[in-house]
């Protein structure tokens, strides 16, 4: 039956912009963390989405196939008296893009309530349609 | 009799299993409004509607022209009637999922959904009183 797949599509989406909303999250915590895991400042990071079939080549799902880091210069902030500061004085900032990552927020927040609410129209649709004939 | 109550009934099923084919990919749609390169797509529901009208028995399936034939294993309902959606604006990543106008389709097509229920549930309670003749 093919309304319980709006199901899977819908569900498929959602995880994936959560985990475009955790990525966001990350992203904002650490725009100013100067050392990372690794000692390299923090790069911001990206989630990559593609459409996968669900059921049929037609009706199709969100998967995320990988978390990309950006490629974007790092931010460079003239602080001498920072203990990371390089020879001339800079300290070499993770190049995360604030207003950027606001807007990836926004948007992600919107489409999960998209989705959300594609899912809860679908419920209703087949709980009307388990009653036929009541 | 028998015939008679599948006849009854008939074009709101086929209508029914449309709509929930339409619901599907629309689902697809909004799931896939950040994916790159995704296009959307549409059911053409008179032609696929007309479709499935035109058989007799597996409504679903199909055209065979000849008894000797094999129906067609993993074909998904209504292939021939799925179309791509003009695009409206164009967006960089190669998406053409312009979410009002998915958004009204869905909740257009949940009501067509809803009328083709309360159809069935009409004609299934109007034979209900000629049955029992109260």
């Amino acid at each position: 039956m093919s309304m319980f797949n709006v199901f899977n599509i819908a569900g498929s989406a959602l995880n994936a912009q959560s985990l475009r909303l955790n990525t966001t999250a990350s992203n904002l915590a650490n725009a100013d963390s100067v050392v990372g895991e690794d000692g390299q400042p923090y790069r911001a990071k990206q989630v990559m989405f593609q459409a996968v079939p669900v059921a049929g080549p037609e009706a199709q799902g969100v998967k995320v196939t990988g978390v990309v880091e950006s490629a974007a210069p790092m931010r460079l902030v003239y602080d001498p008296a920072n203990p990371a500061a390089n020879g001339e004085g800079y300290v070499e900032m993770p190049n995360v893009n604030v207003v950027e990552e606001m807007v990836n927020m926004i948007s992600a927040s919107r489409s999960y309530q998209n989705n959300v609410e594609v899912m809860n129209t679908a419920k209703t649709l087949l709980q009307r349609t388990l009653t036929i004939g009541q | 009799m028998k015939a008679m109550l599948d006849d009854a009934l008939r074009f709101h099923q086929t209508a029914l299993n449309v709509q929930a084919r339409r619901q599907e990919l629309l689902a697809s749609n909004i799931a896939n409004a950040d994916t790159p390169n995704y296009k959307a797509k549409d059911i053409d529901f008179r032609s696929a509607l007309a479709g499935a009208l035109g058989k007799q028995g597996a409504a679903l399936n199909m055209k065979t022209t000849s008894a000797k034939h094999l129906p067609v294993a993993g074909a998904t309902p209504f292939e021939g009637h799925i179309g791509f959606r003009q695009e409206l604006q164009s967006a960089v990543d190669g998406n053409t999922v312009n979410m009002d106008v998915e958004r009204a389709a869905y909740a257009e097509n949940s009501l067509h959904y809803e009328a083709s229920l309360t159809f069935i549930n009409g004609l299934l309670s109007g034979m209900r009183t000629a049955i029992t003749g109260q």
